[in-house]
């Protein structure tokens, strides 16, 4: 049932298919979830596709969620080997755990470090060599925790994610983040998770089933495709 | 209707007069506002290349796509803008609006412009980029006057950097600046406070909305039983133009769109649908419109100083006295009103020359009032 499951989701992003011109290449993916169904599967599986061995994808990992360790730990269940393929240089792995910007002058600290950070993953492109430079994924893991790290700056949070859009028009990369919908559940106008939807060519949706908890059946994927009238 | 609003901005605006400018606005409920600026934009641009439009240029401010996007979308359209492109510019506040690759040591990573786009790098100097705007645009169209237009592909990004007041002072000066000739923008209205929705809203002269074509689906849990409806919300919406005449009337048009992938097609509202068309009445305590006995009541009142040729004396009540008690001075003061060429007294001869003109024709008389 899981691998069903796991096929009607890579049926439905283009991934069933050959590796290469990559189904995601230029594409903005927003994962959504909530406290009660969490939507990490979602980006584990996307890591294990864009890495499977007949593709030519390099993934550029920001983790603010876990460290390494915990990804390689999963990703080895899903028989996919995290340590190797960083010794590959096809999973760049950027720790940022510890990134904290010092509140005094919040606004400016803010900012730069989220700038330093965006000049670290255009560096990166940069530095790949030609073959690899095409196919870059981009994960954020997650939205939220920018945000933290942002002290609570989410002006800077979007400028940031604006810049990652670009990087996806400028080298047709692929973008895919994940941030949490309960969150912003109470505000009046939740204007971060609206503004990444927007954002967004797909949107991937995370939630609990409408009949409640149930032991074999987690949740239910729902995905959007807001294709493609504006893509060549 | 979405063809009304192409041919309003192709004609532009009269001398001293504002430009006509077009608010596009939309939700995450039916995203579709960027497949109606492309319309738009695509639709001007032949214009503009027939020789057809007031304006001889297109200056495209681009917040969310990038001036490669511009290129691939006319093309795609049959408009190839790489080979001639002497009347469109696109000013890229897309690519680095705020300057962080400028700032990059490695100077090779930052990228040239070319002579199709020029970079805004200080998004939030909106002085700045008016006169940026107003520069490229005199660039397209040389020392003559002529006029250019201008599109701005999303006003809700161009807020984010900048007070609601001055992206309202910028979108009024770039209208009120006698060599535009028409300006439209998208907004999401799902962004803002009605504030500046309703700002942008009085700004302009059409005001184009993007609305779900199953308003009920929207907000819902994804479920088998509104799977259907909120699909058909994916593809199908609804849209509502209100425009605002020059003598200050306004009138509201529907129609439906319907998203493919050559592009967007606009569709009249089904015949089993109410056709909405309405001219807006201000929502006053008097009744403006008439029935059907209050027109025939109106038919058959004798106006003043029309002869009906029926021979009888025409009785004129003055409202001060009644007139059984002075029926017979009233009937001499009228009879004196029968053409008398001998008496050498003035007199008054009433030729109707037409008949009433409902109010609200679709020609509106007063168009070409120079007010």
């Amino acid at each position: 049932m899981e691998n069903q499951n796991l096929n009607l989701l890579d049926r439905a992003l283009g991934l069933d298919g050959p590796s290469e011109p990559w189904p995601l290449s230029g594409r903005v993916v927003l994962i959504e979830d909530c406290v009660e169904t969490s939507g990490s599967f979602v980006l584990h599986q996307l890591v294990k596709r864009s890495l499977s061995p007949t593709s030519s994808n390099v993934i550029i990992f920001v983790a603010f969620a876990n460290p390494f360790s915990h990804y390689d730990r999963i990703l080895r269940k899903l028989g996919c080997n995290l340590v190797t393929q960083r010794d590959n240089k096809r999973f760049i792995f950027f720790d940022m755990l510890m990134l904290r910007c010092p509140d005094v002058d919040e606004g400016k600290s803010s900012e730069g470090g989220l700038v330093l950070l965006y000049e670290k993953i255009l560096k990166t492109i940069c530095g790949l060599p030609g073959d690899k430079k095409d196919y870059v994924t981009i994960m954020i893991d997650d939205i939220s925790l920018v945000e933290v790290a942002a002290n609570g700056g989410s002006d800077y949070v979007l400028d940031f994610l604006h810049y990652c859009h670009a990087l996806t028009s400028e080298f047709d990369c692929s973008l895919i983040t994940l941030n949490h919908e309960d969150i912003y559940s109470s505000m009046e106008r939740p204007t971060l998770i609206l503004q990444m939807e927007y954002l967004a060519d797909i949107l991937i949706k995370a939630e609990p089933l409408s009949t409640g908890l149930a032991t074999d059946v987690h949740g239910q994927v729902w995905l959007s495709d807001y294709l493609s009238s504006q893509r060549t | 209707m979405a063809d009304t609003i192409c041919r309003t901005l192709r004609d532009g605006g009269l001398e001293g007069e504002h430009a006509p400018a077009l608010t596009i606005k939309d939700s995450k409920a039916s995203p579709f506002g960027f497949d109606v600026f492309n319309y738009v934009l695509t639709q001007l641009s032949n214009h503009i290349l027939a020789g057809k439009s007031q304006s001889r240029g297109l200056v495209v401010v681009a917040y969310s796509r990038s001036p490669s996007f511009y290129v691939d979308l006319l093309k795609r359209r049959g408009i190839d803008i790489a080979s001639s492109h002497d009347w469109i510019h696109i000013l890229d506040c897309y690519t680095d609006p705020l300057g962080w690759k400028n700032r990059l040591i490695d100077k090779d990573i930052s990228q040239e412009a070319s002579s199709l786009s020029s970079f805004c790098q200080d998004v939030r100097n909106l002085d700045k980029l008016y006169s940026l705007i107003i520069e490229q645009g005199k660039g397209l169209i040389g020392q003559g006057k002529d006029r250019f237009s201008i599109a701005i592909d999303l006003v809700s990004e161009m807020v984010r950097h900048a007070s609601i007041s001055s992206v309202a002072g910028i979108l009024s000066n770039l209208r009120s600046h006698d060599q535009v000739s028409s300006i439209f923008w998208l907004l999401h209205s799902d962004l803002h406070e009605i504030k500046f929705t309703s700002v942008l809203e009085y700004l302009s002269s059409m005001v184009a909305s993007v609305e779900p074509f199953n308003q009920a689906a929207f907000g819902q849990r994804v479920d088998l039983e509104n799977l259907s409806m909120l699909e058909q919300n994916f593809r199908k919406g609804k849209f509502h133009v209100r425009f605002k005449r020059r003598n200050g009337r306004v009138r509201v048009m529907c129609e439906e769109i319907l998203v493919e992938l050559a592009g967007i097609k606009f569709t009249p509202v089904l015949s089993e649908d109410e056709i909405i068309n309405q001219r807006l009445l201000p929502k006053v305590q008097f009744n403006l419109q008439l029935s059907e006995e209050e027109r025939n009541e109106r038919a058959k009142v004798v106006l003043p100083f029309e002869h009906q040729g029926n021979g009888k004396p025409i009785q004129i009540y003055d409202g001060r006295r009644s007139l059984g008690e002075n029926k017979e001075e009233a009937l001499v003061s009228t009879g004196k009103l029968q053409p008398d060429e001998d008496s050498g007294k003035g007199q008054i001869i009433y030729f109707r020359d037409s008949d009433d003109e409902m109010p609200d024709s679709d020609e509106d008389p007063d168009d070409d009032l120079d007010i």
